[in-house]
């Protein structure tokens, strides 16, 4: 087979845009559900609503934030919000359709770690923590976890529990108080893993092309339960290749554009 | 309400082992206030912030803070911040305790505070660790429904820190844009310090803008570019490239000393350490 015209990391932000249908109410995080989430708004789903947690409802950013209070989030928003507000009456009052979230950790029940690596007390390494995802994993109708898997990613047990997936699974989370109903699909850059009916174990059930089964389930910290039929994603087309590049190439540019000193400096 | 300078407001409001919140989401970061706090070199301060951004990992490298309230501690869109890690990791400078919420725990702990509520309650914290690492973060039943709800103490800091657009001569302070928890964090503390990209003779504010009356403001300081490399709508843009440029001056600790040295500790003021920048940050070649 010859050299693929995409990169894993390109196949895993397109599979996670598909995920979102138009229309949706979208809690986003930064990083690839950030991207993943403005490409859908190019593509396939114009009409998404984009929702930061910075209080922004309805964004249309042209370039991808590098904060999630960038300037332009608020510019080019339907309404912006006070923080008690978005996740009070937004979040909690259950007006989110789909978070969109990333982690440093995941467990076989989709539970989530972005807190730390090693003991809480003495960590091995002090990670940024939870920020919004804790709720946006509670009270979103449902979510999307976007991460590269490896057995270092993908772990038996997780350091800390940051935000909760299904729990102990088996009905765990059903029961636990929170109101949305969990995570629907785990994108990774080798291929898309769903909980199982019942035990909600996450289970290979989608793969991409070229990643065989046997190398999803390696780079993963547990024996992985792999469906029956695992399906073939289709390949980034040419139109969802050139959108997510030119976005990328957008967001560089704007990113490193040297600072607003010099207008600065001529302030009294 | 007065209108001081920054380096008047700070030696008078702010004193070593306070409880202080210098909020702004992201937007209206009170950078300047933060630096001029290092200048003076406060000691042992509780530091409150939801997102403790550069200008907390500043103030804690620099060895200002012994404890810190917080609810997501990285340097936004560009990973760690290595001076909070170092002494989380590391107890360096000094040991920083930490209590660490979720960002819905953090802004209803505001929110009662601003209200003098003794707790607030949300439907949060379910399913994770973090009520067993923060005992503050508890649970009580609904006495209407029986509804398990969890609980977190009101935040009340001695003193509060915003940036702001404008204030008018009487003191009333303009925010707008993204403003995070910054109305509930002033309304919260005791005392309110206010630095203003500048001080107008006439308020245009929109008619549901935020504003803060001048009775509840202490202080007003104009300070031009008070939240750069943040940014104020309107006025100037996020230096996005300087947060990149961040993670490598922070990483380790003697650049970052330098740093502080050469721009914060070795300048008069804000507009000082602005001059002490260089006019444009040079090019990067990948982000």
């Amino acid at each position: 087979m010859g050299v693929p015209a995409y990169t894993p990391d390109e196949m895993m932000t397109v599979a996670a845009a598909r995920m979102l249908w138009d229309g949706c109410v979208c809690f986003v995080g930064i990083g690839v559900p950030s991207a993943a989430a403005n490409l859908a708004r190019f593509t396939h789903a114009p009409n998404v609503v984009l929702i930061y947690e910075s209080g922004t409802i309805g964004t249309r950013p042209q370039v991808l934030p590098l904060s999630i209070g960038d300037g332009e989030l608020a510019a080019s928003a339907t309404a912006v919000v006070s923080l008690p507000e978005i996740f009070s009456y937004w979040l909690q009052g259950g007006r989110i359709d789909a978070g969109f979230l990333a982690a440093a950790q995941i467990d076989r029940f989709g539970n989530l770690n972005s807190t730390v690596i090693g003991d809480y007390a003495r960590p091995k390494t002090r990670l940024p923590g939870a920020g919004g995802a804790p709720e946006i994993a509670a009270h979103a109708r449902e979510t999307f976890v976007i991460l590269k898997q490896s057995a270092r990613t993908f772990v038996p047990k997780l350091d800390f529990r940051s935000s909760a997936g299904f729990m102990e699974g088996s009905g765990s989370r059903a029961r636990s108080g929170a109101t949305g109903a969990g995570p629907r699909a785990v994108i990774t850059d080798l291929g898309i893993l769903r909980p199982a009916a019942g035990t909600e174990e996450l289970t290979l059930t989608e793969r991409y092309e070229g990643v065989g089964i046997e190398e999803v389930v390696a780079a993963t910290g547990w024996p992985l339960k792999v469906a029956e039929r695992v399906q073939l994603v289709a390949a980034p087309t040419t139109e969802e290749l050139r959108l997510l590049r030119d976005l990328h190439a957008r967001t560089r540019a704007a990113h490193n554009r040297p600072a607003i000193l010099r207008a600065l400096k001529r302030l009294p | 309400m007065e209108i001081r300078t920054l380096r008047d407001a700070i030696a008078r409001y702010v004193e070593d082992g306070q409880t202080i919140a210098l909020e702004g989401f992201t937007h209206l970061i009170p950078f300047a206030a933060g630096h001029e706090i290092i200048r003076q070199g406060r000691r042992h301060l509780h530091l409150v912030r939801m997102t403790p951004d550069l200008v907390y990992d500043q103030m804690i490298g620099m060895g200002c803070a012994s404890t810190l309230t917080f609810s997501w501690g990285g340097n936004p869109g560009v990973g760690s911040l290595h001076r909070l890690r170092d002494a989380v990791e590391h107890r360096w400078p000094g040991p920083l305790a930490i209590h660490e919420h979720s960002h819905a725990g953090l802004a209803a702990a505001y929110c009662a505070g601003a209200a003098r509520l003794p707790f607030a309650i949300l439907k949060g914290y379910v399913g994770n660790d973090l009520a067993s690492v923060n005992p503050q973060i508890r649970s009580i039943n609904c006495p209407y429904t029986g509804e398990r709800v969890a609980t977190v103490p009101a935040i009340n800091p001695q003193v509060t820190i915003l940036h702001a657009q404008q204030a008018d001569r009487a003191g009333n302070i303009l925010l707008r844009g993204i403003i995070g928890a910054q109305k509930e964090a002033a309304l919260a503390a005791r005392t309110l310090i206010v630095t203003v990209e500048e001080i107008v003779d006439v308020l245009d504010a929109p008619m549901n803008a935020i504003v803060l009356p001048h009775w509840v403001v202490t202080a007003v300081v104009p300070v031009p570019a008070g939240a750069y490399p943040a940014y104020a709508q309107g006025y100037y843009e996020r230096d996005n490239a300087f947060y990149l440029a961040w993670d490598d001056i922070a990483r380790d600790r003697k650049s970052f000393t330098a740093w502080m040295e050469r721009h914060v500790l070795g300048t008069r003021d804000h507009a000082q350490f602005l001059g002490s920048l260089p006019a444009e940050a040079p090019e990067r070649s990948e982000a």
